[in-house]
């Protein structure tokens, strides 16, 4: 059994780990074989991007060699893949190589696209890549005061991103002593301030007492540069002296030039999460269309799921479970406070109040992401 | 040509079905439908509240067996 998984972000790593595990003996007697092709011979822990825009990390602390994170047993290449023929179970890839297999798993991925808003990119500043986290914290560095304005477009990546970096900023002023000068205004696409209601109804009042002010149902769609205005679908409009934005994402272009998903985002089951018409492709990640988080933790629980599913593939012919919908964030409060919302399909999150305890879990599982990469947490 | 898509958000709360509808919002046409599916009553609420407040057009709202098929037309 051919087992190719294409990315190596968190979700394809966390898969390939733990079905080396499940298949030892399979990989061994050449029964099975675990392919990996992947665009960078890098691992970024992405979520380390909010903590280096406000200069809490350095940029070398986001990552790890690829292959140190794979189990032996596991072949790796930093090859793209450019095309995908899935009538004929084979996908190039940009060196001219051609690999085939029995399942496929496709992790790819998803990106920012703030040049969908016309002005966007040109005047905002933004933390989901390295070099923009990086501009973003030498831009808070020279900022002296005035209106900061934290603008969300959809769908994006990490759906606690938006308060967590509208808390972090509040106490990066603070502890700079111009708080004073600096006025927070945040904007959320729909009617309450974030999408998990029991999460809305516990930040609503903490914006309220830290003075931060936020306007609902405001969906981005210009930015006027020189007036320094943004402006919304809705029909209203904010200024800003400095414009911080979680911009909408898509998923990688090569998924939507091989016309796998519209946007890049491919339609999956949502409970066994193969490619809608296909039995022997599976999604992970932000690439699914699924209504669910796009976020580290659903990738990592998906391809947990995933890994049982394909293990009972390879030796019984048959999947064993269902993916559940269930992702776990963690939600900073600020710089030393933090909460947790867990859900899944059937259950919402019911978040408690933030604590000093829960902030330094964050931090220790900061660190403990290549632990759990690795496939053992 | 205008079409129907269906954006299946039964089970969502994050992003949450309204989220949702305003993802599939951008990659639709003028003219096309979308058919909202939420097993969240809210959606019955909110939904329309954003497409008034927008300048879409609200074609038809009803519950079938506990799920909202909420159904919009986009319009500029």
């Amino acid at each position: 059994m051919r087992i190719l998984i294409i990315g190596g972000g968190m979700g394809g790593t966390i898969l390939a780990n733990n079905l080396a595990r499940r298949l030892t003996s399979e990989l061994k007697s050449g029964k099975a074989r675990i392919t990996m092709l992947s665009a960078s011979d890098r691992h970024m822990y992405q979520p380390g991007l909010l903590y280096l825009a406000v200069g809490r990390i350095t940029p070398d602390e986001l990552y790890r060699d690829q292959a140190s994170l794979l189990e032996p047993g596991i072949e790796f290449h930093v090859d793209p893949v450019t095309e995908f023929h899935l009538d004929q179970n084979e996908v190039l890839t940009k060196s001219g190589k051609a690999h085939s297999y029995d399942i496929l798993v496709i992790a790819t991925g998803s990106r920012i696209v703030p040049e969908t808003i016309p002005g966007l990119a040109e005047n905002c500043e933004t933390f989901y890549t390295e070099d923009t986290a990086l501009k973003m914290f030498k831009r808070l560095r020279e900022f002296e005061g005035g209106r900061v304005v934290i603008t969300v477009g959809v769908p994006h990546k990490c759906p606690m991103a938006p308060l967590e970096i509208t808390f972090m900023l509040h106490d990066y002023f603070k502890d700079r002593g111009i708080l004073d000068k600096v006025k927070l205004h945040y904007t959320y696409p729909i009617g309450r301030i974030h999408s998990l209601e029991n999460v809305a109804k516990w930040a609503t009042p903490e914006f309220d007492r830290l003075g931060i002010t936020y306007e609902t149902l405001f969906n981005m769609k210009e930015v006027d540069g020189e007036k320094k205005v943004l402006r919304s679908e809705e029909g209203s409009e904010t200024s800003y002296d400095l414009l911080i934005a979680i911009p909408a994402h898509r998923g990688m272009e090569v998924i939507e030039k091989n016309g796998l998903g519209q946007n890049g985002w491919i339609p999956t089951n949502r409970h066994q999460l193969n490619m809608e018409g296909r039995t022997n492709v599976f999604v992970l990640g932000d690439t699914t269309n699924l209504p669910i988080s796009k976020a580290g933790s659903t990738a990592h629980f998906e391809a947990d799921t995933l890994g049982e599913n394909i293990a009972g593939l390879v030796k019984m012919g048959t999947p064993v479970k269902d993916y559940d919908g269930k992702v776990f964030c963690f939600i900073e409060a600020g710089k030393d406070r933090a909460t947790y919302a867990m859900f899944n399909y059937q259950n919402p999150p019911d978040p408690k109040a933030p604590t000093k305890a829960v902030h330094w879990f964050k931090m220790a599982y900061n660190k403990l992401y290549w632990v759990s990469a690795r496939g053992l947490l | 040509m205008a079409e129907r898509k269906t954006i299946d958000a039964r089970g969502s709360f994050c992003p949450g079905p309204l989220m949702e509808l305003i993802a599939g919002m951008k990659m639709a046409n003028v003219g096309d439908e979308l058919e909202v599916l939420s097993s969240d009553k809210g959606s019955a609420t909110d939904v329309p509240e954003w497409i008034k407040k927008v300048g879409h057009e609200l074609l038809e709202t009803r519950e079938e067996n506990g799920v909202w098929h909420i159904i919009v037309k986009k319009a500029k």
